[in-house]
């Protein structure tokens, strides 16, 4: 039974995921080769330099760009069947990116509630339940405004209140906090860490930041550019509920160090 | 004084120094009235006019063709715009032929157009039609092309239907891109009305400034002019209403 146990826990098999874009000499190979599992529930950050094929890898799991090679599943499903997604497969899957991409002719909790209106749900029930997750994200107050009117951080809290207001299973960050100054970044990662322990929600982060890798996710995943592959995965062994001291202590600080070394021996 | 008023009172005094400019030229230099009447003159055919049916009838007909035949465009452009911007073949099987509607100067159709349809409203909302539908047609092409496609993702992710993608993202983006082509094109729909009476038919406007150029009543001919001008500027400060209040967010997100 140990075997199925663990079956039943997989969330996410990347296997052989190859992605070339162009064909020809001027072909660009963006990730060769990769190979990834994840259990539910787990935080994973791929962490790398630009050109390493992180931000690739993230698109082909949340379906917004084809693998030229291999596959990807999600709790047991393709998500693409040669060139096509599966609906099925994505469907419970949220995703941030770097900019908030929240929509000027909705108002903050219009965008929220977004995600519900395209599955459908009425009108009541779904401004309720963005209210509801708005909340939870401290944006009370702008409940009414336009996106426009909020500051950077404001907007990444709700296109962050949008990724979760469908209580999503999967939930896919391309460096949602990396235009954000430190101190607005440090408070939304901790809100981000306590949403995703809350509903258990398997995370996959793209960043560039070797300590917001470290302090936020039960594994890092080193990549490398050129060509562009998966050079290592560490644990990071921090207990949780984790606060920002953590990255004050000793063991923290090493594994930082750890990091550093592996990026650079991908070099 | 503060600004405010001076945007206010310097219009209105260049206006009135223009008028008083005019008049004073006329009588000093004996120009005939033939030529160019004074602008008293024209006031008291103005007054004159808009107290008969004939001028009212004659403005009906030519708001009727200009606002058919911008709507006609309207629909038009906008329903090309987004095939061409969503099927990429679908334009470039139509480049030469939108070439070509662009280099054609249209008001020359005109003759042909009163041939096909006639004397009637209907040549009129053709020619219209023809005028409006490039700018709006254009901008259309445009501001679907550009619908950004980090947006795309996010309704790629929420799994939308192509319905929900049109009303939900597509067009909120386009509109007020499409919405500055519809004020050029409003001018145009009224120049294309306007001409298409001159070519031919018995109403209008247009007829009634040609009619009133063959008696020589000059006063009246300034006088048709004038109200020409308050239609036009009517039906432009309605669609640029329409415009600033569809697009507020839009402003606000290029201030911001």
């Amino acid at each position: 039974m140990p075997f199925d146990a663990r079956q039943d826990r997989m969330e996410i098999n990347v296997s052989g995921l190859t992605k070339v874009f162009g064909d020809g000499p001027s072909a660009v190979t963006a990730i060769k080769n990769a190979d990834l599992t994840m259990e539910r529930g787990e935080f994973v950050s791929l962490l790398g330099p630009s050109g390493c094929g992180k931000t690739t890898l993230l698109r082909i799991v949340a379906g917004l760009e084809s693998p030229t090679e291999g596959t990807v599943e999600i709790r047991g499903n393709a998500v693409w069947n040669g060139t096509r997604r599966s609906a099925a497969a994505t469907r419970p899957v949220s995703m941030m990116f770097q900019e908030a991409r929240l929509f000027p002719w909705f108002t903050v909790v219009e965008n929220v509630a977004l995600p519900l209106r395209v599955a459908g749900v009425g009108r009541k029930e779904r401004t309720e339940r963005a209210t509801e997750i708005c909340e939870t994200v401290g944006l009370r107050e702008f409940l009414h405004h336009r996106p426009n009117a909020l500051s950077g951080g404001m907007r990444q809290r709700a296109s962050l209140a949008r990724a979760l207001v469908t209580e999503p299973q999967l939930l896919l960050l391309d460096e949602p906090f990396g235009a954000l100054d430190a101190m607005t970044r440090d408070a939304l990662n901790i809100e981000l860490m306590d949403v995703c322990a809350r509903a258990n929600v398997t995370t996959i982060l793209v960043t560039h930041s070797i300590a917001e890798a470290a302090f936020l996710s039960d594994r890092v995943v080193v990549l490398a550019p050129r060509p562009a592959r998966i050079t290592a995965m560490i644990d990071m062994p921090f207990d949780r509920p984790r606060g920002l001291d953590l990255q004050q202590s000793m063991a923290f600080q090493k594994m930082v160090g750890e990091l550093r070394h592996k990026l650079s021996e991908g070099e | 004084m503060p600004e405010r008023t001076l945007k206010i009172a310097l219009p209105a005094i260049s206006v009135c120094l223009f008028l008083i400019g005019w008049s004073l030229y006329v009588r000093t230099a004996e120009v005939s009235a033939f030529v160019l009447p004074p602008p008293e003159a024209i006031l008291v055919a103005l007054i004159e006019m808009v107290q008969t049916r004939e001028l009212w009838d004659h403005a009906l007909v030519t708001i009727t063709e200009a606002v058919s035949g911008f709507l006609i465009a309207v629909a038009l452009g906008i329903s090309l715009g987004f095939i061409m911007a969503r099927i990429p073949p679908v334009e470039w099987a139509a480049k030469p032929f939108i070439v070509l509607l662009q280099l054609i100067p249209k008001i020359a159709l005109a003759p042909l157009f009163i041939l096909w349809f006639g004397f009637g409203l209907e040549s009129k909302i053709v020619i219209a039609a023809a005028l409006a539908f490039f700018p709006v047609f254009s901008n259309a092409l445009q501001a679907f092309k550009s619908v950004e496609p980090g947006d795309k993702d996010v309704f790629t992710i929420l799994q939308a239907n192509p319905v929900q993608r049109f009303y939900l993202l597509d067009v909120p983006s386009a509109l007020p891109v499409i919405l500055t082509g519809t004020e050029v094109a409003v001018v145009l729909a009224m120049i294309g009305a306007i001409v298409g009476e001159f070519i031919g038919g018995n109403e209008g406007l247009g007829y009634l400034a040609v009619a009133h150029l063959q008696n020589l009543a000059v006063p009246e001919l300034f006088a048709v002019i004038v109200v020409l001008a308050m239609v036009g500027l009517l039906l432009y400060t309605l669609i640029g209403r329409l415009r600033q209040s569809f697009s507020a967010w839009h402003v606000s997100s290029e201030t911001a």
